[in-house]
């Protein structure tokens, strides 16, 4: 039974930029959850979300993992970038979109 | 549960004593807070780094009893 740690570190290898939620995109649970969705929406980037009001485990376990205490946490190539406060300082300063291009993560442009 | 605003006020003067702090009660519940933080201490740090320095002065109360605390830190230079 792999433990919540390597569940995260599996999830963080095998997509570019993860989200870990309250909700999903469609449906946030939460007003953070839902304001970093729209930015990242915003910014036209293509994110896996994780639902933790669906595992429990993973709720807790997040928290440990990048000894942060709340949700949303954004993780760029297995990188934590931040929670809402801080997704949202650097998308109005324009440091996140910046930092995207410095990662080489393509952005969808409408 | 919740904090009452000095009670937070408190907590991060005992870990950053330089702290100048304002904190606004977004909903009067004890539980929505939003704070800009000024000191010293986070030169030459993150934010990620700057922001956990707070969270660790409320001694694992943030995203527990208290619920939402969002967060603005800035440099004392």
């Amino acid at each position: 039974m792999t433990n919540v740690n390597d569940k995260i570190k599996e999830f963080n290898k095998n997509n570019e930029v993860v989200l870990y939620m309250k909700g999903n995109p469609t449906f946030p649970q939460c007003g953070f959850s839902s304001t970093v969705v729209q930015i990242l929406k915003h910014i036209g980037v293509n994110f896996q979300s994780y639902d933790v009001l669906q595992d429990e485990e993973l709720r807790e376990g997040i928290k440990n993992y990048s000894s942060w205490p709340t949700i949303p946490q954004l993780y760029v190539k297995e990188e934590f970038v931040g929670g809402c406060d801080i997704i949202r300082e650097m998308f109005e300063s324009g440091e996140l979109k910046q930092y995207f291009d410095d990662k080489k993560i393509n952005l969808v442009v409408e | 549960m919740g904090m009452k605003v000095d009670e937070i006020r408190n907590l991060i003067l005992k870990s950053i004593p330089d702290a100048k702090i304002e904190i606004k009660d977004l909903a009067g519940d004890d539980n929505h807070y939003a704070a800009i933080i000024k000191s010293k201490v986070f030169e030459g740090k993150t934010k990620v780094q700057q922001h956990k320095l707070v969270y660790d002065a409320l001694e694992g109360k943030m995203g527990g009893v208290l619920h939402a605390l969002s967060l603005t830190t800035i440099i004392d230079n």
